[in-house]
């Protein structure tokens, strides 16, 4: 028996094949998660810390007519109650969305959503701050609700942001791209045209571990460190900032182990700022964490885009255009995070990874009375959406063309020799190789015998579905010049600090929700130092610690800080190379560089490793002129373009033609993410997307009844999938680094989870073909796949 | 962490006590053994009690027992244990076939029999199994025991014939020969309530016509064992076209409500559909019983 402690802490595969750069190595975060000694926000303890619990409204749409609190105040535990007329009084009642809209804190006027923040209860513990809610009196005047997207423009629709002065209907935004009158004469030219109306449900992201904080204000020395179950210190920083009117540097942001992301925890949620008020006004730290109700009711969701695409094709399936009009609910509050002056975020990449003649998508946002969101749920940005409105086109297509669909696709690919490839909705694509991943996808999964198995399986009346889906993702956000949340450019910073020994520290901007950042960007220091993984501490999470960068989403942390930690090693390297040369007494341009060292030029004997450059540089030797006496260095990546991962999905799956019931059997995912870093921690990225893709192809929706109740209040109403639901991943690769990257590398935390559930939802809807079934929206439940097969599938919203 | 309304807790040592305490608490008590029903929606506030009675130190309540042609099972049963149990599995195939799709292995291995029961939520697998293997509930009070069949033990949804000072102890299964029992659910994902399910019972004469048979339904609107299912299928030969008959019969009794899982045309349709298969099962295994 090995105890556990005896073990490595970061034991490698074996000696021989550890490697001192990138590889497969075990994740360095993993001994403190495995052991139960991570510390998440719910671990903080502060001494004399109070916990707050919000009130929330019960209903979707309504005045508020008045709020008594003073059985609440009476409770002995009570410490403070405040309401949306306290925050009037701060200035805090609204505070600014990440899309330029506000969202209320508290209800000063009107709940515009079922579980709205209506009150705050500060008490001495979190069981008597719960129960004072109940103490808490409110009047509401109910007001009819808007619920349904398609109604939310009618003349008789109500208004719900009429609070905005002149606001007389729910129109968020329209907005378009492409070159409509070029795509429409395409359209009007064309052999086939066919038209789908295609709906991506309302879904949440769901994180293991709920959002929440711990504010501590100083009233001494006037600094707030805030505790926060963010992706995104920094920024959150400089929002607070300017919301509470704090000076940034009086503002210290922690976001300590993350219990998952996915989107959920970029925004900063009334909670958070009602932690910040009741430290300020009790004098003492709050926690606030939020429950599974709250989370999944109140927090942001993802999608719920309602998308009318059309395609065009020649008769002998070239793919000649694309357009669509999308209508996006947005919620009560257009709280997207938003990083372009796109408010549909990266949706116009919905010409996916084909090569046309034109394009055109149009969105039009809207206000209902449901919890705001939109981004979030690991879709880089809308690119979920773009890629399951494409790829189920293409799927519509080689059916009414009786075309095999991996063929149509390959048929229509953009070759390896176009890139960068400008496609007609604005972007620049920088690379790839589509080809090659799909025919690795079809080899990997025996398309050819798969479709014999398939014809077998039909003459017996068997119902077995093969779907294919070709994603190609756009992340990395983003050059400055045209990326940015609320006025912040989206460049990362990088410092690295090599210690005397030759050990080293690299501190981040971005902050790990389980990417393995603590493991992967040390890699990459130790790819380009020559010092092994283990030798690296990385710093993230702490606004006090780390350099600014906005965060971790839209898989943008290996595309941006990946970048910045690359150059701010090189940086020290070169460095490294003036120090070596005063070592060895010769001119730097005669060393050369091999893993861990510098070397004179044809004498490989004569050389200085990194260590022994680091202890040089803080010692007491005569440094070349302009070279301070450390080997440290920083950096700010501004990337020069974003990157496009890509990757070939094929699905299997069997339906019981009794019951409706959808087994995926298969799953076969080629992901070409660049240069692979850790391929451990690659595949686990894409194990995690994959499972996603099954939850809302099979079975995740958040919905409302008539009334806005939301009916997705708990994991007992929304069902998140589990091991038994999913198989064994079948996954393969290809490498098409991207040229611009200082490594090469793309981002993967995306790719599976925007890639699946097209795949899922094609194998679907090819198992129903003996029915005539040429699209049903997800999720494909057991009800709603039996109703396809009546003829009666009908959208869920 | 959702949070539940104050309560108290009190640990009972037998059931004896467990008797005294029910009776000393009075109607705002509630007794707790797997727990896995009650403490969510304690959770979400939908259950207020102010006490607690935990019997899970009621070891005596948890066994699994052949006595003659009956079997006997402690009320506080876990799951896990009927699930693993290889004589249950061998007499009673359908209580595996349910215990493997109740849930999750977490549940499993604090959820009871007895719990299920008095919970009697319309998609509890095991009120159905019960129900068609003709099962009798064995409940303690301050009166005394007494013995009910299933059909006066379960009321209807959430309710059932154990007063709020008794406390349900044991539940007894009639061992026949030439009987197979089988059971299946549709559910959107492992751990969900039911879509929908369907359970039978089947015992058959020598020459392998039906000689009994019960079909129950789970969340699809039936309470009871589907009336008029033995009259139907007695002395008939089991083959697809009675099956077919059931199926026509359970899918006219059921009464389903639309909701999240489904429309009523699908669960109508469900109904149909599994009472089919499961008679088919468990026309197959009493078959294999009487060539064993």
């Amino acid at each position: 028996m090995t105890l556990i402690h005896d073990r490595q802490s970061n034991p490698a595969a074996g000696d021989e094949d550890r490697p001192i750069g990138y590889g497969r190595i075990q994740r360095k975060e993993d001994p403190r998660f495995v052991r139960g000694k991570g510390h998440y926000l719910d671990d903080i303890v502060l001494p004399g810390m109070l916990h707050g619990a919000i009130l929330r409204a019960p209903v979707a749409h309504a005045k508020l007519v008045s709020i008594d609190t003073t059985n609440a105040l009476a409770h002995p535990k009570v410490v403070a109650v405040i309401t949306g007329k306290d925050l009037l009084g701060l200035k805090l009642a609204w505070a600014p969305t990440l899309s330029a809209d506000v969202q209320a804190v508290l209800v000063t006027d009107k709940v515009r959503f079922q579980g709205q923040e209506v009150a705050f209860v500060v008490a001495e513990d979190r069981y008597a701050a719960r129960d004072a809610l109940e103490l808490i009196d409110v009047e509401y005047d109910v007001l009819p609700p808007l619920v349904d997207a398609r109604k939310a423009l009618d003349a008789d629709a109500p208004v719900i942001r009429d609070e905005i002065e002149g606001r007389t209907d729910n129109r968020i935004f329209d907005w378009e791209m492409g070159d409509k009158a070029e795509t429409d004469a395409v359209f009007a030219s064309a052999d086939v045209v066919v038209s789908q109306e295609v709906v991506y449900p309302r879904v949440h992201p769901a994180p293991m571990e709920t959002c929440g904080a711990v504010a501590d204000f100083d009233a001494v020395n006037g600094k707030l460190t805030l505790y926060e179950t963010t992706q995104a210190p920094h920024a959150h920083r400089t929002l607070f900032a300017i919301v509470a009117g704090i000076p940034e540097h009086k503002i210290r942001i922690v976001s300590p182990d993350i219990g998952g992301g996915f989107g959920n925890k970029v925004g900063i949620y009334p909670g958070y700022i009602l932690a910040v008020v009741g430290s300020i006004v009790s004098g003492r730290p709050v926690k606030w964490v939020e429950d599974r109700s709250e989370n999944l009711m109140s927090t942001s969701f993802a999608r719920d885009y309602i998308m009318q695409g059309e395609i065009a094709a020649t008769r002998d399936g070239k793919i000649l255009a694309l357009r669509t009009h999308v209508l996006a609910d947005h919620g009560a509050f257009n709280a997207t995070a938003q990083p372009t002056k796109n408010p549909a975020g990266f949706f116009s990449i919905f010409t996916g990874s084909y090569d046309l003649l034109a394009a055109h998508c149009s969105v039009t946002g809207v206000y209902t009375n449901k919890a705001p969101g939109g981004v979030a749920y690991a879709c880089s940005f809308r690119v979920t959406e773009a890629v399951y409105l494409v790829e189920r086109m293409v799927d519509i297509l080689a059916r009414k063309l009786d075309m095999d669909p991996a063929e149509l696709r390959l048929k229509n690919f953009i070759k390896p020799e176009q890139f960068p490839y400008a496609n007609k909705t604005g972007w620049v694509y920088d690379s790839g190789n589509y080809e090659a991943a799909m025919r690795l996808s079809m080899q990997l999964a025996g398309y050819e015998d798969l479709r014999r198995e398939q014809a077998e399986k039909r003459e017996r009346g068997e119902l077995m579905g093969i779907g294919v889906s070709f994603f190609t993702e756009v992340v990395g956000a983003g050059p400055r010049k045209h990326f940015d949340i609320v006025g912040l450019g989206m460049a990362d910073g990088a410092e690295l600090r090599v210690h005397p020994t030759g050990k080293a520290v690299v501190r981040i901007s971005v902050q790990s929700q389980g990417q393995g950042h603590e493991t992967t960007f040390a890699q990459i220091v130790a790819e380009e130092l020559g010092i092994p993984p283990e030798d690296i501490d990385v710093v993230h999470g702490d606004t006090d610690q780390t350099p600014f960068g906005l965060g971790t989403y839209g898989s943008r942390s290996t595309p941006v800080s990946g970048g910045a930690v690359a150059l701010v090693a090189r940086k020290v390297r070169e460095k490294a190379k003036l120090i070596a040369g005063a070592m060895l007494e010769t001119r730097p341009e005669d060393l050369e560089w091999e893993k861990g060292r510098w070397f004179v030029k044809g004498d490989p004997s004569a050389g200085k490793t990194i260590a022994e450059i680091a202890m040089a540089a803080h010692g007491t030797m005569t440094l070349p002129e302009g070279v301070d006496g450390n080997l440290d260095a920083e950096v700010t990546y501004d990337p020069p373009n974003l990157t496009f991962p890509f990757g070939a999905y094929i699905c299997v799956v069997d339906i019981d033609p009794g019951t409706g019931q959808v087994k995926v059997r298969r799953f076969i995912a080629v992901d070409d993410c660049g240069t692979r870093i850790n391929p451990m921690i690659i595949e686990g990225q894409v194990h995690g997307g994959l499972t996603d893709g099954v939850g809302m192809a099979l079975m995740e929706i958040i919905e409302f009844d008539a009334d806005g109740n939301c009916l997705g209040g708990s994991f007992m109403d929304y069902l998140i999938p589990t091991a038994m639901e999913v198989p064994d991943w079948e996954t393969g690769f290809t490498v098409t680094p991207s040229p611009h990257h200082p490594i090469g590398a793309k981002g993967i935390g995306e790719s599976a989870t925007v890639g699946s559930p097209p795949a899922i939802v094609n194998a679907v809807v090819d198992a129903l073909a003996p029915f005539g079934v040429t699209h049903m929206d997800m999720p494909c439940t057991p009800a709603r796949v039996w109703a396809a097969m009546q003829g009666r599938a009908r959208p869920p919203i | 962490m959702q949070i539940p309304a104050p309560f108290d807790y009190v640990r009972a040592t037998t059931v004896e006590n467990a008797l005294e305490l029910l009776a000393r608490y009075g109607p705002e008590s509630r007794v707790v053994a797997g727990g896995h029903s009650l403490l969510p929606m304690m959770k979400l506030r939908l259950s207020r009690p102010e006490w607690l009675i935990d019997i899970n130190d009621l070891y005596e309540l948890d066994f699994i027992l052949r006595d003659g042609n009956k079997l006997r099972v402690g009320a506080l049963t876990r799951h896990t244990t009927l699930l693993e149990s290889d004589e249950v599995a061998g007499l009673f195939p359908i209580v595996r076939d349910a215990e493997r799709v109740i849930a999750d292995p977490v549940v499993r291995n604090r959820g009871t029999i007895g719990g299920s029961l008095c919970q009697a939520d319309p998609a509890e697998d095991l009120s159905t199994v019960c129900d068609v293997l003709g099962a009798e509930a064995v409940i303690r009070g301050p009166g005394g025991e007494r013995i009910l069949s299933m059909s006066e033990f379960h009321r209807g949804p959430y309710e059932t014939a154990v007063g709020q000072d008794e406390l349900l102890c044991e539940v007894r299964f009639g061992i026949r020969p030439r009987s197979g029992s089988a059971y299946e659910k549709v559910e959107r994902r492992v751990g969900d309530w039911a879509v929908g399910a369907a359970g039978a019972a089947v015992t058959l004469t020598a020459d392998g016509t039906v000689d009994d048979a019960a079909v129950g339904l789970t969340a699809l609107g039936l309470d009871h064992p589907l009336a008029g299912a033995a009259a139907v299928l007695r002395g008939r030969h089991p083959d697809e076209e009675l099956f077919a008959e059931a199926g026509r019969l359970a899918a006219e009794a059921c009464n389903p409500v639309a909701d999240q899982r489904g429309p009523v045309d699908y669960k109508r349709h469900l109904a149909d559909e599994l009472t089919q298969r499961v008679l088919r099962r468990a026309c197959a295994r009493a078959a294999q019983t009487q060539e064993g």
